[in-house]
């Protein structure tokens, strides 16, 4: 992974000074809170329902063991020893106190770690597929160009000040896991006719209270013009994004009012003035940076592992978790595994200190001491080898994260919701918990297969139910939580928002109104069909005449 | 005690700053004063000659609307009504890259100590600081980084352009 030179560090060290000094200018009553809270936004500090929230950076969701074993005492010494997975492949704390925080950061910045611009009105944490480097369909390693993003956008000052958040994906594969259409900017590595490689570019999509999926602004972007392209998207959206209502400020927003036409005539008049320019990238640059993410010192297999398949012949739990959690690994002999952090009675996404540190033996026992963290809230050890798959499940089944559900309608993306967030209109977990709990047959899970289940707390979405193929949305009613059901939303390369299906459900009916929805899907699906499938074919009525038929 | 800040030090301030005005008439001979871009344009030849008169853009101005006038007027100041505002940072990119203004880029409005070096790295020379700040304490902020890594007015080369050619030095402590 990527490695902090003199500079790196230096940038780190005088952003946790530079915040020491306004938190402690704030409680001495220098700042106003309207001063300082767009500061401590930027460091990824709320002010919540209950206690401050700190969201950390996990720049592309790449973190070493050091930085598990630095998060599991951060939790431990200064919360209250667990911490939360985010959609952002972030990771937060509830309980931090205010005046630690400096010291939080600080030592965050002994492990190359920091909560620069988790939050605020600024070029958020940029993302990437947690597959990277390892997935067989992969045309460039997005790791490089994901740090290359990371240090440009890290207190870049033109955009210190945005209309809104601005949240930028970048994928290297063919088969998009980064959410890319539903970003301000997604950024796809792609071949042109020559065989060069550059980015399809994509602008305006979101989820929030307004969702939309983005659309292309550009088919073929030569590589290095990347952050230069980037500059002048974020030039046009500074000056002429919305500033009177900040419902309206996103770049969408700009994008739908001008028309996609003119937004992109603009960024190209833009880019054609400043490329070329001192921003392009040198191509020695991109190989300097690309040499922090090369292969780990792989073992050389000439084919698959017999143990490995003996083993899944043997063992019907071990063959699901296998057929679930497991995905093939670009070299012979190695597997990618992901560490379910959605079993029953966890809220999703959930850690305590002493599962990060057990995390952190295992990426050093199993996988080149690194893991990753997925925007579905789980976390992937990428370069196992199969010979140690069969003992790393019973390690997993000990620890509680060898649930085989990943992809099935229990693997719920989830935010904190009600129970943590002052922005939610009711909770999220609990629900989560009770539908988790009323699909605990694996074995009908298993058969309905592939079923992605997201749930946000209010339309900030932060749990992505606009593109969950069932979206659950939290609404306040009178005073009062009610859930709103969408179905047909997908991520992914052939992004769809999901459609909201009628009147919201109490709380309790809840669990009721999906075992509906998915016996309508079992009832109608063709052999092979997922869920998402079933729904574009017959369309959203078939289900929402069962789902209201008996429900009152 | 001045509260404007000139190539990082605190001097008096010899321009004097006009949110409104409704003619020539109204300014003062030998008066150093900044009028509104819509003022500008409606006089910019009697103003160019005067030489002693600069210009103050509102953040939906457009700064292409002072292209041919770089050369000729010695004060652009760009207004911040909320220090939240960012759109003031692109204009002095804009003005200083784009355009090739070289007098003096002033940033007035809501200006704060810890917005300085932001507005520094986009082009900003000088800062009237906020009336009830202190404008010496807000010195500080010019130096909260040494610089960063985008490409920027005040540093056109970016980090990955002036590091340094040579043995990578990774920080001891790292992150493996």
């Amino acid at each position: 992974m990527y490695r902090y030179d003199e500079f790196d560090q230096s940038v780190v060290d005088r952003r946790v000074d530079q915040f020491r000094d306004q938190t402690q200018r704030f409680l001495r009553g220098e700042l106003t809170e309207d001063e300082f809270r767009p500061l401590r936004l930027e460091n990824g500090l709320y002010i919540q329902k209950h206690a401050p929230m700190l969201r950390i950076a996990i720049p592309y969701g790449l973190v070493s063991a050091r930085q598990l074993r630095m998060l599991a005492r951060i939790s431990r010494e200064y919360d209250r020893g667990y911490g939360h997975f985010t959609t952002r492949q972030n990771l937060q704390l509830n309980w931090p106190r205010l005046e630690d925080v400096p010291d939080i950061l600080a030592l965050l910045a002994t492990v190359q770690m920091h909560a620069i611009q988790t939050s605020g009105n600024c070029v958020r944490n940029t993302t990437t597929d947690p597959l990277a480097g390892v997935a067989r369909d992969e045309i460039v390693d997005p790791r490089p160009w994901a740090e290359l993003v990371r240090q440009w956008s890290t207190i870049h000052p033109e955009f210190a000040f945005l209309p809104r958040k601005f949240k930028i994906a970048i994928t290297g594969a063919t088969v998009d896991r980064t959410a890319a259409l539903v970003h301000d900017i997604g950024a796809q590595a792609v071949r042109d006719h020559r065989g060069e490689v550059g980015f399809r570019v994509f602008v305006g999509g979101g989820q929030g209270r307004t969702p939309m999926i983005a659309y292309t602004i550009r088919e073929f972007l030569p590589a290095n013009e990347l952050l230069n392209y980037f500059d002048a998207i974020l030039r046009v959206y500074n000056l002429h994004g919305r500033r009177d209502n900040k419902y309206k400020a996103r770049i969408k927003i700009i994008v739908k009012e001008m028309t996609p036409p003119v937004f992109t005539r603009q960024v190209e008049a833009e880019w054609e003035r400043i490329r070329g320019g001192p921003g392009t990238v040198p191509g020695d640059e991109i190989e300097r940076l690309a040499r922090f993410f090369t292969d780990p010192p792989y073992q050389d297999f000439a084919r698959d592992s017999v143990a490995y398949r003996a083993a899944i012949a043997d063992s019907r739990p071990f063959s699901r978790w296998a057929a679930r959690n497991v995905k093939p690994h670009k070299r012979k002999g190695y597997a990618i595994v992901t560490l379910s952090l959605k079993r029953t009675g966890t809220p999703p996404g959930d850690v305590t200190a002493a599962d990060l540190e057990a995390i952190a033996d295992l990426t050093e026992r199993y996988s080149f001491r690194e893991a990753r963290v997925t925007h579905e809230q789980n976390l992937v050890l990428a370069d196992v080898l199969q010979n140690d798959l069969h003992s790393l499940w019973m390690r997993l089944q000990q620890l509680g994260f060898a649930t085989p559900n990943i992809g099935l309608l229990t693997d719920i993306v989830c935010c904190p919701g009600g129970d943590f967030c002052s922005l939610a209109n009711a909770k999220s977990i609990p629900i989560a918990e009770a539908i988790q709990r009323r699909f605990d047959d694996l074995d009908y899970l298993y058969d309905l297969g592939d079923l992605e289940l997201n749930m946000s707390g209010c339309m900030n979405a932060c749990g992505h139910h606009h593109v969950g193929n069932i979206g659950i949305l939290g609404v306040d009613k009178n005073g009062e939580e009610w859930y709103q059901v969408s179905i047909g939303g997908a991520q992914g390369n052939e992004a769809s928002l999901g459609k909201v299906i009628g009147p919201s459900f109490a709380a309790a009916d809840v669990p009721d109104v999906i075992v509906r929805l998915v016996d309508v899907y079992v009832e109608n699906r063709h052999e092979d069909e997922h869920f998402i499938e079933t729904v574009r074919r017959i369309g959203i009525v078939p289900f929402k005449e069962r789902v209201y038929a008996t429900a009152h | 005690m001045p509260q404007l800040i000139k190539n990082a030090a605190l001097v008096d301030d010899a321009w004097s700053l006009r949110r409104e005005v409704s003619s020539l008439a109204e300014l003062g001979a030998g008066t150093r004063e900044i009028v509104p871009l819509p003022f500008w344009l409606a006089h910019r030849d009697a103003l160019i000659a005067r030489g002693d008169v600069g210009v103050w853009l509102a953040p939906d101005a457009d700064p292409e609307a002072l292209a041919a006038d770089v050369g000729a007027v010695p004060v652009i100041a760009v207004d911040f009504p909320a220090f939240t505002d960012g759109r003031g940072y692109s204009i002095g990119r804009l003005l200083r890259d784009r355009f090739g203004f070289k007098g003096e880029l002033r940033a007035i409005g809501d200006i704060l100590r810890d917005q300085l070096f932001a507005l520094a790295e986009c082009g900003f020379d000088a800062f009237l600081i906020r009336s009830d700040r202190d404008a010496a304490a807000a010195l500080a902020g010019l130096r909260d980084f040494a610089s960063i890594y985008a490409t920027t007015s005040r540093t056109p080369q970016p980090w990955f352009r002036r590091r340094k050619e040579g043995p990578e030095k990774p920080v001891s402590a790292g992150a493996a």
